[in-house]
């Protein structure tokens, strides 16, 4: 397709934005043409979602221009951009899960009639919501139901839908696959294509770079807050995005230095475990020591939800789970903290911390039995200690008094390590544990990591950052639909093969091979990615 | 601090405009009535404002506390000695309170709801157990009680023989219990819980809080407050009446528990909040009897005094604590 770049649909130049203790934007530039689809790719933390954000009006750009068909324009609020025809999508969708289909199709926007009195006009919506759900594939009958019923793929177009209805000229998404399955995957190809040929012209982020192979024409790489590279047509190949997107030595990026071969002795160990709530499938695993074990998956394949029933959050079922060759009966977190394991879960600012609260109070937390004597706790050797752990995290805070919302996602994140290294846990969960974190803050928490790993805590690590997992991991057990799809050694890690396993294909080399035949002895230090 | 400042503020207004509105209001004398009305107020302010940190709300105070002093009442007419009629109530007060915290954590059923229906039924009850009960009452029928009543009232209200206030033991009884919820709630790990439980329980929960079993101790702790509230109104006043005994007191608590400071959202406030929040309520309804003014019009000062507290509370707290 050709198009021509003389007025772009949306033009962005050196946007330029900074956040406490970040330069989230290093003047950055883009370029979409009407009925063109761009991808935008980068690690997390490269600014792609901030980027996103400036565009569709959440936050002001410190500097740099956005112009709209020439125009140069200023949103205030994101309804100004709705207005202007730029609409994003969450990657944590913004529907109102207790309202109909419907409802979140018109909400704000409501069809009413009889002057101030709004009435509703829920014949004529309840029309035009058909008409916008057939454009997205949906079935009119979803128009009823409650959004929570509805699957993450569906809630999805459903977002879409609302954005045609408001006229969307430049739809942006973020991450849009990131929870759907393969078919409802392809779907969403389908409506996008058929958005191109209305000349809508799309901005798609995703991590997904087979997907961007497949639907992007243009690709645009962000690194560190900077404009990395472009690629268009034939040249929009894999490789090329991962070096425009990483633009350094993989090696030096995940430090892992004291890998060694799975061979230390078994920390956990699920036989044929299964917990309420979860599939019917029964997981069995082995966590070693002195091992990363990363967990691959698509969002949805149970990876969360498993590590939180081990860690006594869901009701167990059945099956057994050992922990140091002990078998094990957790009934409550306290059971798993006590037995010496340690969960960082995927979701910080709910369960990982007490955002209103003091960064001390957090890290003091679960430790409080160790900070207490028979009158209580201690609190001059509470203070002393506090200021220890965010010294030897590097936690950047004013002090031990400050409020923990206040704190760069990549400091509060360490604030939820420090308030479990502090227990020296044998076994470490860890779910997403580098989501939302800026590079410098990953970098730290990797070499963390690694340093663990070589004092021979087993660490299990759920991620779905494929750099990640390939970079960090010893072993990768992959999930998909709540069973365990397949596992990789050291020698057989790549994209590709975990991908295969967690699309539910099948890696034949990889899933009928003994545990510890192949164990390579500490090979290579380098991934196998790229 | 900051967060005290403004009920602090709003106390000594109301204690100046006391003194100086009538020669007789800032006597010694009139001073410690108040502080034994305080006395009996606080108690029920500390558990009400336990129950909010913990992120709940308990609306039976009042009808725990008119339950419990008809209780105490009638058991003491049922020839039950008076320091076992005092401890039977109070174990009635931690019954209410396990049931309460039970049905909250294990049904999962909303602390609003329960409290409400415990409302209404500790209230029936009381009427069930009787219409009236006084002091007198019960020595008419047990006269070997006399000795032991009065020094039962000597000790948890501070009045003699005669019915004099010698002095405000009720006021004592308050530090003494802000001392100890004060304490755990400030020095040790379980007032630590009880924050991080009203904040993000699930974030509590995580990091293996025994979240249900905290939230049943704080329901069970209010309740016994309100029981013990209970038996203090019947050896303060000389009769009690099963429909109006203690009635609307849980506002008064819960409206105590804001004014020093507690988030209806959970996760903040203080042991001297809870004092000072509670010291409130009785200082005005004293000024407003003083300026000669209808008791009709008290709830309407009432109400509008309170809203100004709360007004200049929010004031003081969003200019110390700007946050983004």
């Amino acid at each position: 397709m050709n198009f021509t770049m003389s007025t772009p649909r949306l033009e962005v130049s050196g946007i330029r934005k900074q956040f406490p203790g970040v330069l989230a934007l290093d003047g950055v530039s883009l370029q979409v043409a009407a009925g063109e689809v761009l991808a935008v790719v980068g690690e997390n933390g490269a600014g792609k979602s901030t980027l996103m954000k400036i565009i569709a009006g959440l936050y002001p750009p410190d500097q740099g221009t956005i112009r709209l068909d020439g125009q140069p324009v200023h949103f205030a609020s994101p309804a100004d951009a709705m207005a202007a025809g730029i609409s994003l999508i969450h990657q944590e969708l913004n529907l109102a899960e207790n309202l109909s289909v419907q409802d979140n199709l018109f909400l704000g926007r409501e069809l009413t009639w009889g002057g101030r009195l709004r009435l509703l006009q829920t014949s004529a919506m309840h029309e035009r919501g058909a008409a916008l759900l057939q454009q997205v594939g949906l079935p009119a009958d979803r128009l009823g139901q409650r959004v929570e019923y509805l699957s993450p793929g569906e809630k999805q177009l459903v977002e879409i839908a609302r954005a045609l209805s408001l006229q969307t000229r430049v739809l942006i998404m973020d991450e849009p696959t990131s929870s759907l399955t393969h078919k409802e995957t392809e779907r969403l190809y389908e409506v996008i294509r058929s958005l191109k040929q209305a000349g809508v012209s799309v901005l798609y982020i995703s991590h997904r770079l087979a997907e961007v192979q497949r639907c992007a024409d243009r690709v645009a790489v962000l690194r560190d807050g900077r404009n990395a590279g472009e690629l268009r047509g034939a040249d929009i190949q894999h490789d090329q995005m991962v070096r425009l997107m990483v633009g350094r030595d993989l090696k030096q990026y995940y430090p892992r230095q004291h890998r060694r071969a799975p061979s230390g002795p078994v920390v956990l160990r699920l036989d044929h475990f299964r917990y309420h709530g979860g599939p019917d499938h029964a997981v069995s695993l082995e966590v070693r020591a002195g091992e990363v074990l990363g967990m691959a998956g698509l969002v949805g394949a149970g990876r969360t939800e498993l590590a939180e029933a081990v860690f006594g959050i869901r009701p167990w079922r059945s099956g057994q789970v050992w922990l140091n060759g002990q078998p094990l009966r957790i009934r409550h977190p306290r059971d798993a903290i006590a037995a010496g394991m340690a969960l960082i879960p995927e979701d910080r600012r709910h369960h990982g911390l007490v955002l209103e609260a003091a960064v001390g109070f957090n890290l003091s937390l679960p430790n409080l039995d160790r900070l207490s004597g028979l009158l209580g706790i201690r609190r001059r050797q509470e203070r002393r200690w506090q200021q220890e752990w965010i010294e030897r995290l590097r936690i950047r805070t004013p002090s031990a008094d400050q409020c923990t919302a206040l704190l760069s996602g990549g400091n509060q994140q360490k604030i939820v390590y420090g308030k479990w290294l502090a227990r020296q846990p044998r076994l470490l969960i860890l779910d997403e544990p580098t989501r939302g974190v800026d590079v410098g803050a990953k970098a730290e928490i990797y070499a963390l990591m690694d340093e663990l790993a070589g004092q021979g805590v087993a660490i299990w690590m759920i991620s779905s950052d494929m750099e990640e997992l390939l970079g960090m991991s010893d072993r990768i057990v992959v999930m998909h639909e709540g069973r365990v799809a397949g596992e990789l050694l050291r020698d057989q890690l790549s994209e590709e093969a975990v991908m295969q396993l967690a699309t539910g294909g099948m890696a034949a080399s990889a899933h009928s091979l003994p545990r510890d035949a192949a164990a390579p002895a500490n090979a290579s230090g380098a991934p196998a990615s790229s | 601090m900051t967060r005290v400042l403004g009920v602090l503020g709003l106390l000594i207004a109301l204690y100046a405009a006391l003194i100086l509105s009538n020669p007789s209001a800032g006597k010694a004398d009139n001073l410690i009535d108040v502080a034994n009305i305080q006395g009996r107020y606080g108690l029920i302010t500390i558990g009400a404002a336990l129950v909010i940190i913990v992120g709940g709300i308990d609306l039976s105070i009042g009808s725990v506390v008119g339950c419990a002093a008809v209780l105490f009442g009638v058991l003491m007419e049922g020839g039950i000695p008076p320091v076992g009629a005092v401890l039977l109530t109070l174990l009635f007060g931690l019954f209410v309170g396990l049931a309460n915290g039970l049905l909250i954590t294990q049904l999962k059923l909303q602390p609003f709801l329960v409290t409400l229906c415990g409302m209404f039924i500790y209230r029936g009850v009381a009427r069930l157990l009787g219409g009236t009960v006084s002091r007198t009452r019960a020595l008419e029928e047990h006269p070997e009680f006399a000795d032991a009543l009065r020094q039962v009232r000597y000790v948890l209200v501070g009045k003699d023989a005669t019915g004099e206030l010698i002095f405000p033991a009720q006021f004592l009884l308050l530090l003494l219990a802000a001392l100890v919820i004060g304490y755990i709630l400030h020095r040790t790990a379980y007032g630590r819980y009880w924050y991080a439980i009203g904040y993000n329980d699930q974030a509590a929960r995580y990091a293996g809080i025994a979240v249900d079993r905290y939230r049943i101790v704080v329901y069970v702790l209010c309740s016994f407050l309100a029981a013990l509230a209970g038996v203090l109104l019947l050896l303060d006043m000389p009769s009690v009446q099963s429909d109006s005994g203690g009635l609307g007191l849980e506002l008064y608590a819960i409206l105590g528990a804001v004014l020093g400071g507690c988030s209806l959202r959970g996760g903040e406030g203080t042991a001297v909040g809870m004092v000072l929040g509670a010291m409130v309520l009785p200082v005005l309804e004293n000024l407003v009897s003083f300026r000669g003014l209808k008791s009709d019009v008290i709830p309407a000062v009432i109400g509008l005094t309170l809203l100004l507290g709360t007004m200049l509370d929010e004031w003081i707290r969003r200019r110390s604590h700007p946050r983004p």
